[in-house]
């Protein structure tokens, strides 16, 4: 069996042991970067040079006898939106392209001090913000399954990464399905935590108050493993959970009388039927461990999307404000801008259009437009019109309000669920992964590839999405689980009971 | 009568003592090199996330508590949404429509009476981040800026009235009372120099018409860089828009609220670009802070902090130490170290109008001649309580009191040492009776003088007595000699 195959926990015991040096293991893995990345298109950026220098000194370090982290010498890979101290953190837009963070995120910070090797930076839609990876401002990611396939998104790169063994975790974001819906096209597990577990300190905001930080691997074991590592409470963040994350038992133990909820509305219109048998067949192999099945109805989950959709860009409009061109980031240029202005001027003076030229923007003003026009893209752009259409005076109560009081009747719904059940299991996707460029030019079409997922975000709970079957065409389906705020034991030792009596998450796809 | 009565709310900004800034760790100290006090937070790095300032929430608790406002059960932060360059994040971090405190008042009144005492009701105090500073330097029609983020994120409080003010003097009564009590209860030093208080002040006219009350179209004025200005700014504004309403008949609801900047140096207001004024801030809950609820035991603790405030000295000073309106004023108004001092002096002397004369008088006027505060006063309280009780008691002769606290002030002597450098001594009754006995011995002529009836002829014996024995007290001379007389 070579490294690779090998699960991150096995890794990690086996450096521990010095059966192996994580020179040889993070050298593997960037052999395979070189090999196949090419065509993946996973990473935005790595450095070869400075992981294997980073192994090296954990290797090093262990040698000398110093007690290393849970992570010592492992490979993560990290979506470009977290902030890296003297690194480029450009969220795939044109707007960040040469931002360079000056400070740590606590995530980062928190891999750094586990001793983990900071393996490259993972490509995403820009600023988050999509469901394909196809919105990254600098490159297309394909799906290690089928190259012609989007690898889903935001997260794309990070799940791509793990799905073609490029690193053994990456650490991904998750606002409305962005960890989840990757994860559960390119085969592996991806973990949304409870809102409030992982610091969003120096993570770059989408959408504040759904924006959630989390881990995806090949198995719920190295799931629990980078959890336990990047959860906890942060000062710095004031909308962190305050609350110990051990767990008081181990993720390997079954969990007996598991009452498992069966969405009825999860069944409807514009599920695939290979996706519902693939789902149901999880379903019954849960029964066959003991699980009880308990049909439980979620009435509003009708609304999520609308819901997501306005929410989302709302906070989003205001939170991309700061990328104005004034202090940082991408600002337009100023002598063409300038001689644009003079000429626009001089145009209206002639035509006697005196009240235009007034009218004319000031400096300023063109500085932002310009800026702002230039470097975010279409998507981008179209969130932040939502969004401050949805805020303005005479709307915020017909869409902002009306979503925030929907977004209470949902999370009442999930609160009478979880009175009765202890997961919802369901799909993450209508779909197997679609084409590359199949839904670009419809919007719509891609914001309900969320379906399944935004519920999660809206009501802050924690959700894991694990791979349970394959479409004819051999792309991976996958099965999510929804929990109770703050039960992400009981999702994570659902989620391994069912890794240990199926092989879904040890396939591989045929780079 | 009047042609129209001014109506005037006034909106303060009020920069809070806090040592860091209010959602970071940040200094706000004054006068630092442009740029220096940032850090990734209040330059609105991406990723960077707010923290909120106890301290500044404690500070902000105590005012409100002082203003008499009732602390709401939750408050919540809110992003106020615009473009500026000096405003990194493209939103200010304040409150909407639930302010941290609401419905308050302060009480103005005038020690010579030119108005009534009156309650200014304070319809709500909120806490936001300051913005940061542009420098315009436009050089030949290009205009360049640039931008100075120290004071970004500095914690203020915006303390708003209700339009319950009458005239300048009331707008100036206010603002006078509303810096005495927040330098009083410590929350801000309200140097409006250094930006720590700013004033806009809201300003229309009621005008009566042949029993009909009109009002005119509400102006803001900004720019004002002290209270004079304040003053001025009102007064001329009333002018401006009673002129403005004679021409054209403009009333309240005819067009939107304009803005007009104060010009000090010309004495005017004048209009700002209408396009600045009309922005939709796109206000909505700020989903990076969580929503603060105040316990009653941290309304209690924020009161209790609170100290004597002025206008409870105020008055225990007329009704406890009879002092009058005016000397209640005076010594309120120097602040809470110089009432301090004189509270401690007067428990030495036992004599709150002799210490209020000295302090009100002398001690003040050293104090302004010397431009220094009563901290570094060479006299401490309990030395000036004692000379004043040493004065009362009749050891230290009034005539003589100037000498000894100059010379208590200029070598920082006790009151018992200046009077003893100056040979200052109590002299005893037997004594000062055997020198008056010899001096009416010596002056026959002015015994049968006064016993002719003239008595005011015993002055003289009064200043050779004085010659003899410097100390000789002569009110003390004069009833000895007259009593001396009368037995012979
Ligand atoms: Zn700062």
């Amino acid at each position: 069996m070579s490294l690779i195959e090998l699960s991150a926990a096995e890794q990690s015991r086996k450096l521990a042991a010095g059966e192996i040096s994580s020179v040889e293991l993070v050298q593997a893995y960037l052999d395979r970067i070189e090999k196949y990345d090419g065509s993946v298109g996973a990473f935005l950026r790595y450095d070869t040079g400075r992981a294997i220098a980073a192994a090296k000194e954990i290797d090093k370090r262990r040698a000398a006898g110093e007690t290393l982290g849970p992570l010592a010498g492992i490979p993560v890979a990290v979506k470009d939106i977290l902030a890296e101290r003297g690194q480029r953190t450009s969220c795939a837009s044109k707007m960040l392209e040469e931002f360079h963070a000056p400070y740590d995120a606590t995530v980062i910070a928190r891999l750094k001090a586990t001793d983990a090797v900071l393996i490259g930076r993972t490509n995403m839609d820009e600023f988050a913000m999509g469901g394909s990876t196809e919105n990254s401002a600098f490159q297309t990611t394909q799906n290690p399954w089928n190259l012609k396939c989007s690898p889903g998104g935001s997260s794309g790169g990070a799940a791509a990464a793990v799905a073609a063994d490029f690193a053994p975790l990456s650490i991904g974001t998750d606002t409305g399905g962005s960890i989840r819906q990757p994860a559960g096209f390119c085969g592996i597990v991806g973990f949304k935590p409870t809102y409030g577990r992982v610091s969003r300190f120096g993570l770059v905001a989408f959408a504040s108050s759904l924006d959630q930080v989390g881990p995806l691997a090949r198995s719920v074991e190295d799931i629990a493993l980078l959890y336990s590592v990047i959860a906890g409470h942060d000062p710095q963040d004031s909308t962190s959970l305050d609350k110990p994350i051990e767990f008081a038992t181990p993720i390997d133990k079954p969990l007996e009388g598991l009452k498992i909820g069966v969405v009825a509305e999860h069944f409807a219109e514009g599920l695939d039927s290979e996706v519902e048998s693939a789902v149901r067949e999880a379903f019954a192999t849960y029964e066959s461990l003991g699980a009880k099945l308990v049909e439980v109805s979620l009435p509003h989950s009708k609304y999520a999307v609308a819901t997501y959709y306005v929410i989302a860009p709302c906070e989003a409009s205001s939170n991309l404000a700061r990328y104005d061109g004034v202090h940082y980031g991408y600002r337009s240029d100023q002598a063409k801008l300038a001689a644009e202005l003079a000429a626009e001027r001089a145009a209206l003076e002639e035509a006697g259009e005196r009240g235009a030229a007034e009218d004319l923007d000031t400096p300023l003003v063109r500085m932002y437009r310009k800026s702002r026009s230039e470097a975010f893209g279409p998507e981008v752009k179209r969130r932040i019109m939502l969004g401050t259409y949805a805020l303005s005076a005479g709307y915020y109560d017909a869409y902002y309000l009306k979503a925030l009081q929907v977004r209470r009747l949902i999370r009442q719904d999930y609160d009478k669920a979880f009175a009765e059940v202890d997961v919802i299991a369901g799909p993450v996707t209508p779909t197997p992964p679609f084409e590359l460029g199949s839904l670009v030019d419809d919007p719509l079409a891609m914001y309900l590839v969320d379906l399944y997922t935004v519920s999660a975000n809206l009501t802050g709970i924690p959700a894991l999405s694990l791979p349970c079957g394959a479409s004819k065409s051999g792309l991976p389906i996958g099965l999510q689980l929804q929990a109770k705020p703050l039960a992400e034991e009981t999702l994570l030792r659902a989620g391994h009971m069912y890794q240990s009596a199926t092989d879904w998450h040890t396939r591989r796809p045929p780079l | 009568m009047s042609k129209y009565t001014t109506i005037i709310g006034l909106e303060v900004h009020v920069q809070l003592a806090t040592k860091s800034k209010l959602f970071c760790r940040c200094s706000t100290q004054f006068g630092a090199e442009p740029n220096t006090q940032t850090c990734p937070v209040c330059i609105g790095m991406p990723g960077s996330l707010p923290v909120m300032n106890e301290e500044a929430l404690n500070l902000a608790l105590q005012t409100a508590v002082a203003l008499n406002c009732t602390i709401p059960p939750l408050t919540k932060w809110d992003r106020k949404q615009y473009y500026y360059p000096d405003l990194p994040k493209g939103y200010q971090i304040s409150q909407y429509d639930m302010p941290m405190s609401e419905h308050g008042h302060l009480e103005i009144s005038d020690s010579k009476d030119r108005f009534e005492t009156k309650q200014i009701r304070i319809l709500r105090a909120h806490l936001e981040e300051d913005a940061g500073k542009s420098v315009h330097d436009e050089v030949a029609g290009r205009a360049d800026s640039v931008i100075d983020l120290n004071r970004t994120g500095t914690p203020l409080l915006e303390i708003v009235s209700e339009p319950d003010m009458r005239s300048a003097l009331e707008a100036r009564a206010y603002l006078d009372e509303l810096k005495l009590l927040l330098t009083y209860i410590g929350v801000s030093d309200c140097n409006m120099q250094e930006g720590s208080l700013r004033v806009d002040a809201n300003v229309n006219l009621h005008i009566d018409k042949g029993g009909e009350k009109i009002a005119t179209p509400i102006v803001e004025i900004k720019n004002m860089n002290s209270f004079r200005a304040v003053e001025r700014a009102i007064e001329y504004e009333a002018g401006r828009q009673y002129k403005v309403w004679q021409e054209t008949g403009a009333k309240l609801g005819d067009s939107p609220k304009q803005t007009r900047g104060w010009d000090d140096a010309a004495g005017v207001t004048r209009g700002q670009r209408s396009k600045e004024e009309s922005s939709d801030y796109r206000y909505f809950p700020d989903p990076d802070l969580v929503p603060v609820s105040f316990s009653d035991e941290q309304v209690d603790a924020a009161k209790a902090s609170l100290g004597e405030l002025p206008s409870t000295i105020r008055e225990s000073l007329q009704s406890d130490h009879g002092l009058s309106a005016y000397d209640a004023e005076v010594l309120v108004n120097q602040g809470r170290t110089l009432i301090d001092y004189y509270q401690s002096a007067v428990k030495v002397a036992g004599d709150a109008k002799g210490v209020c004369n000295w302090v009100t008088q002398d001690v003040l006027r050293v104090l302004k001649e010397s431009d220094a505060g009563i901290e570094t006063f060479s006299i401490t309280a309990a030395s000036l309580g004692d000379f004043v009780a040493k004065q009362k008691s009749g050891e230290l002769p009034t005539a003589r009191g100037r000498d000894v606290f100059d010379a208590m002030l200029e070598k920082g002597l006790s009151a018992a040492d200046a009077m003893h450098s100056l040979g200052i001594e109590e002299v005893d009754d037997s004594e000062l009776e055997s020198l008056c006995q010899s001096l009416l011995e010596a002056n026959p002529r002015i015994v049968d003088d006064v016993k002719g009836g003239k008595q005011q002829a015993v002055g003289a014996l009064i200043g050779q007595a004085k010659k003899q024995n410097p100390n000789a007290d002569p009110s003390k001379v004069r009833q000895i000699c007259l009593d001396l007389i009368a037995k012979m």
